[in-house]
């Protein structure tokens, strides 16, 4: 259980306490990470299942890491060579495999809402590792987590979320992440990028990059997502870049001092973010992957760690 | 046992600490490791009494042993983390694994097993302020300040100023059978 949550599915469902409960345990589970031994025993004879039906490399490879830390046998799943392929439901799937009695399930789904829908439908817990362009709430708990570990906290900081925020669960989850824990949120990105009603969630919506980013404590940088580009949201990836691009030029005159820039990967280099940027001072992406194992160790632990049955009795 | 008593305990313990050290030549590859909660803050008391008597002052580190638990599955929720902190080379040290307690002996269990995950010592003492019976693994104290007949059902409790107490003091808890 993380706090009272059977599940992490979203970071809409969190409350304060139950997100700081996953970061401060993820700061114990980062220096089992600095170990000459890199493995606890803790979620021995334990089993996560990692149910993909999107191609992913870092996201899969993070929590399978996690799960063997911690000491849990890890599986994985790809839907290609699946059943998925001869018409299986995505019900039917979930349910064969925990028939195998996984202790928890991480499904990738292009589907929003899939992860939802396989939990009511199974008795283990159930992560979310991202389903279309919902949330990917791990992703936004390491998000948070870097913050918060190079800024000391969150609260009254100013954070600016930069990219196809319409398209990116990623950008979904930081805003639940980073608002609940005090943090002011800049959304921005091209106008035909940024979802209707926006503000709403309690964030600033803005179109120019400067506008975002200059004075921010933080700017987390999104994909932007070539499969897309040839739709008419943005007229080509040079106009994208010259606009909402990040170099090291609009870095060093916009970004204050001690600002920190974070992508969620993989970066296209020359698009959202300058090579220079990407690998410069600003940046925190490589301890954003570091710390991403550190976060879905804290969630693997608080979900199968404990007895379920006995949590809601 | 009350504060003087309690300061007294543990000027005691350094004392054969030191003097179990120096016989086994061990005097200057000690390290002290405190276990979670109340441990640490004895080993920090332990370690300045420790460097007087030793003129050298030992490392000191922090054990948790919650991942190294091995009851989580009964548990109702996973049970709290807290840090644990070990800057130093624990590869051919003496290792002094400091707790307030020592009861059943599964803490104890889960520590060595954690501590050898960060190398392998020369050797491992074990020191608590008070052995209160109960064990249900073969594991002893090498230094022990108190030993208390306890039934089951009390609770010892080592109150510590370091923990918020006003004053330190070792009491005795809940229902007599």
């Amino acid at each position: 259980m993380i706090g009272r949550q059977r599940h992490c599915i979203a970071l809409e469902d969190f409350s304060r306490d139950e997100l700081e409960l996953v970061l401060d345990l993820a700061v114990s589970m980062k220096e089992v990470l600095r170990r000459p031994i890199k493995k606890v025993p803790s979620l021995r004879g334990k089993s996560v299942v990692n149910l993909f039906f999107e191609a992913s490399t870092r996201t899969r490879s993070s929590f399978e890491i996690a799960a063997k830390i911690l000491s849990a046998d890890a599986l994985n799943w790809t839907s290609a060579s699946s059943s998925v392929s001869k018409g299986e439901t995505l019900i039917d799937t979930a349910r064969n495999l925990e028939a195998m009695r996984p202790d928890v399930l991480v499904i990738r789904h292009s589907a929003s809402g899939a992860p939802r829908l396989v939990a009511d439908h199974v008795g283990c817990a159930v992560v979310s590792a991202g389903d279309g362009a919902h949330e990917h709430p791990s992703q936004g708990l390491l998000d948070c987590f870097t913050v918060r570990e190079r800024l000391g906290t969150l609260e009254g900081k100013t954070l600016a979320i930069v990219g196809d925020v319409s398209h990116s669960r990623v950008a979904r989850s930081d805003l639940h992440g980073f608002t609940k824990l005090g943090a002011r949120v800049r959304m921005c990105g091209p106008p035909t990028m940024m979802p209707a009603g926006l503000a709403q969630l309690g964030c600033t919506v803005h179109t120019d990059l400067r506008e975002a980013v200059e004075g921010a404590d933080a700017v987390v940088m999104l994909r932007i997502q070539h499969e897309r580009i040839g739709d008419p949201l943005i007229p080509n990836t040079r106009e994208y870049s010259r606009l909402w691009g990040l170099n090291s030029k609009k870095a060093a005159e916009w970004l204050k001092p001690g600002a920190l820039v974070l992508h969620p990967g993989p970066i296209n280099r020359g698009v959202e973010l300058s090579p220079e940027v990407a690998d410069g001072p600003f940046s925190v992406i490589l301890d954003q992957v570091q710390n991403g194992v550190a976060v879905r160790m804290a969630i693997l632990y608080l979900l199968a760690g404990g007895d379920p049955a006995e949590a809601r009795a | 046992m009350d504060a003087t008593q309690i300061a007294e305990a543990v000027r005691g313990l350094a004392r054969q600490i030191a003097d179990r050290a120096r016989a086994a030549g061990a005097a200057d590859s000690l390290a002290i490791v405190g276990i979670r909660r109340g441990g640490v803050h004895l080993a920090a008391r332990l370690r300045a009494e420790l460097t007087g008597l030793l003129g050298a002052e030992p490392p000191v580190g922090t054990l948790d042993i919650a991942l190294y638990r091995d009851d989580t599955p009964a548990r109702g929720a996973a049970p709290v983390v807290g840090p644990t902190d070990i800057r130093f080379p624990v590869q051919g040290k003496t290792i002094l694994l400091v707790d307030d307690v020592l009861y059943t002996g599964r803490t104890v269990r889960a520590a060595l097993d954690e501590l050898v995950d960060f190398g392998r010592p020369r050797r491992v003492w074990l020191a608590v302020l008070v052995d209160r019976g109960g064990r249900e693994l073969p594991i002893a104290a090498d230094f022990a300040a108190a030993r208390l007949e306890v039934a089951d059902g009390q609770d010892v409790q080592v109150r510590l100023r370091e923990e918020g107490a006003a004053v330190d003091a070792v009491v005795v808890t809940g229902r007599k059978p």
